[in-house]
């Protein structure tokens, strides 16, 4: 098995065989980042461009780490500062990098669906590093790649993601790689955050205790502040007193049940400080296999060169 | 193209509703008038011979929902391009909404639009008034004022009404000309910032999505105030089943409600969006699979009266963006027929059913001369080929703006020859 695909948009729609691929390699980059030298010259020559149109620290910090432990030069644009807010449109932005012939596009962007529209215009891969309220592929293959490593396999897990789940790029990725991987999902939230249509993904539950009791995984999804104010929930306060993951919600879980969080936190919020820091919390870990993530997904696309993408595209 | 001399559509068959006439019948035009109407072969005069073998004749299309974007969009379209693009599709008469900018909320607005049509037009082009000033929703426009100057109908068209006291008044005051309320029915704060339907695939998108109720929930209010006040009430681009069932209760109730639909509203799905194709963004916006079945079996029954296509042109650049930010609607003049005629091939839509929703119906409800072709009427007819097999090339729509989800599809059915008062103002060749 391999991984055909030209960029990396989302995983709706991905095999289980390719999941399976990406992770393998993934893993097989962890060791780089162990070794004193962090550096290996696989994609020396290439050039990797991040184009950050939302801000976002340690996503981009991923992936310029990655992309550097790999020798390829990184460059990174933050869109709401350079030439989008002078009046430039995202095709005309997407035409001008591409005319500096990159070898990768890294895009994070706040409107769902822009990648996708970089991909059509551009002659280079692209990774989606979170679009909107769409997907956000490299951070559900780092979550996979962190229950897999702690617990040896994903198949038969079952896993609560608790919070905002309209609005959650992760929540989406999440989803359709654990069912692809063959874990049982649910989902927990207030109805405002979680509309009932969302059945089809995994079991809906409305209560945290019910939604948490008897899982292998908690998966906790940050509470954007803005949600408050638009009448999804009157305020935090109130959010935090029926879902904060809170040491006595956590004990509801399998014993020896792991707490993962996209970050970056909002302490008592969503999470409370004691499991945050705790034993279970996989956090830190989920951060390092991020960079491994990375290095997998810059490394099978990036390292094909231009030609061989294109030669792809015409067929 | 022809002028004046008499013109005679033999070999045909007529769909004329208005006459209740279905069948094999030539027709001849003089001076612009309906002269004849006979048995194949039994008129003999001295004219051009059209061949209608295999061929519908009907009384012209009109499609009475249009944004010409004239005056101040000409960028987007123009009374010319819009008016080449209706008659290439088969209409002979088209009405054009009010968001031009100016608005056309005054007699001299509406003054203009007409000037413009006289000197450029190719199809017939009625005028539809503001109901309130500015469109802003407030005070009600000059419709008197307008009524004089031209306009067959009022609204506020692309924004919805979402005071329910100017929407009664409307309703009241408009019954002193006798023309129709025409409703976009969308509440602004549930639809919101939604961008799509709100169902499945807007949640697999990550979009914001524009529930069905913000629809039905404004089809209830105006239905609601209308058999308060009376009026006219003409419900434009439903979308939804809720609303169909809502237009069902209120005619059987006897209200005096007329409703329409697009052809991509009963064609296409919310799934068209799922490439986050911006030609598949349009408000209403493209619902689901039983929507759309409500939607033709609605049209079928005649529940819903009219098809219009809200051909809404914009500019490459407004839709080669974002999906959030891309402009919504798309053009549908030169789609609509072959798209309907998919409905009579596949889903047993009568001719005569679509004659009506094309033609008279629409004639009917704005008041126009139109919509029959019985001797002594005028000779607006539409020649449909309903088997001409063709591909749509966005590039080349007569439409100034290219923004259509149809692009690449093979239709079938298209209109041959498109007379507007005698005059042929289109002829397709023989292959294109």
């Amino acid at each position: 098995m391999t991984f055909n695909g030209n960029h990396l948009l989302g995983l709706e729609g991905m095999s289980r065989d390719e999941i399976e691929y990406l992770l393998d390699s993934a893993d097989s980059f962890r060791e780089i980042s162990e070794r004193e030298i962090k550096k290996v010259p696989t994609l020396r020559g290439k050039t990797v461009v991040g184009l950050f149109f939302e801000s976002s620290t340690r996503t981009r910090t991923s992936f310029e780490i990655a992309a550097k432990r790999l020798s390829a030069d990184f460059v990174s644009i933050s869109g709401s500062t350079s030439s989008v807010s002078k009046g430039e449109t995202l095709l005309d932005t997407a035409r001008n990098v591409a005319a500096m012939r990159p070898d990768c596009l890294v895009m994070r962007h706040p409107r769902s669906g822009a990648p996708h529209f970089l991909a059509r215009h551009v002659g280079c891969p692209v990774v989606n590093a979170g679009d909107g309220s769409h997907e956000h592929p490299t951070q559900a293959l780092l979550d996979l790649l962190t229950i897999r490593g702690v617990r040896g396999r994903i198949a038969g897990l079952e896993v609560a993601i608790v919070g905002d789940v309209l609005h959650s790029r992760v929540t989406r990725s999440n989803v359709h790689a654990l069912r692809t991987m063959g874990a049982r999902v649910r989902l927990v939230g207030p109805p405002t955050l979680l509309p009932s249509a969302l059945a089809e993904w995994g079991d809906i539950h409305h209560d945290l205790a019910s939604g948490v009791r008897g899982v292998d995984v908690v998966m906790m999804l940050r509470l954007q502040r803005e949600r408050q104010g638009a009448n999804f929930l009157p305020t935090l306060d109130e959010y935090s007193r029926y879902f904060c993951l809170t040491r006595e919600m956590l004990e509801l879980a399998k014993p020896n049940a792991i707490v993962l969080h996209p970050g970056p936190i909002n302490r008592g919020v969503e999470i409370s400080s004691e499991v945050a820091d705790g034993q279970a919390s996989m956090i830190l870990e989920q951060v390092a296999n991020g960079v491994a993530v990375r290095m997998a997904i810059l490394y099978l696309l990036a390292g094909r060169g231009r030609a061989s993408v294109e030669q792809r595209q015409a067929v | 193209m022809s002028e004046g001399g008499a013109i005679l559509f033999a070999g045909g068959t007529l769909i004329d509703p208005a006459n209740d006439r279905h069948g094999a019948y030539d027709v001849l035009v003089e001076e612009g008038l309906v002269a004849a109407v006979g048995a194949p072969g039994s008129i003999g005069a001295d004219a051009q011979r059209i061949d209608a073998t295999g061929c519908w004749v009907v009384p012209g299309l009109i499609d009475m929902h249009v944004h010409l974007r004239e005056p101040g969009y000409e960028y987007k379209e123009t009374v010319a391009t819009g008016t080449q693009s209706a008659v290439a599709g088969g209409f002979t008469a088209v009405a054009c909404m009010a968001n031009t900018k100016p608005v056309n909320d005054s007699a001299a607005v509406t003054e203009y639009i007409l000037d413009r049509a006289r000197e450029s037009a190719l199809a017939r082009v009625h005028p539809i008034g503001a109901v309130s000033v500015g469109l802003a929703g407030r005070e009600l426009a000059e419709i008197g004022e307008m009524y004089e100057a031209g306009v067959v109908a009022v609204s506020d068209d692309g924004m919805p009404i979402a005071d329910g006291a100017l929407m009664r008044r409307a309703l009241e005051y408009t019954q002193l000309f006798g023309i129709p309320v025409i409703v976009h029915e969308e509440d602004p704060q549930l639809a919101g910032d939604g961008v799509m339907h709100e169902g499945r695939v807007c949640l697999h998108l990550g979009l914001k999505g524009m529930p069905s109720a913000a629809e039905e929930a404004m089809v209830a209010r105006d239905l609601a105030l209308l058999a308060q006040t009376g009026g006219k009430l003409h419900l434009a681009h439903l979308s939804t089943a809720g609303s169909i069932r809502l237009l069902r209760d209120a005619r059987e109730r006897g209200l005096p409600v007329t409703a329409e639909v697009t052809p991509h509203h009963f064609i296409l799905t919310d799934e068209a969006v799922r490439e986050y194709d911006t030609n598949a963004k349009m408000k209403p916006p493209l619902r689901e699979q039983s929507d759309a079945e409500a939607l033709v079996s609605a049209l079928r029954e005649g529940l819903i009266d009219v098809i219009a296509t809200d051909h809404a042109p914009h500019h490459r650049d407004e839709k080669e963006i974002e999906f959030d930010l891309a402009a919504f609607g798309i053009v549908g003049l030169e789609t609509a027929l072959p798209l309907t005629l998919r409905l009579v091939r596949d889903h047993g839509l009568d001719p005569v059913t679509l004659v009506r929703a094309m033609s008279v119906n629409p004639a009917r409800i704005l008041g126009l001369d139109a919509g029959s072709l019985a001797v002594g009427r005028v000779a607006d007819i539409t020649l449909v080929d309903p088997d001409y097999v063709w591909t749509v090339q966005l590039e080349e729509l007569r439409s100034k703006s290219k923004n259509s989800p149809f692009g690449g599809w093979e239709m079938r059915g298209a209109a041959r020859t498109t007379m507007v008062g005698g005059r042929i103002v289109w002829s397709r060749g023989e292959q294109g």
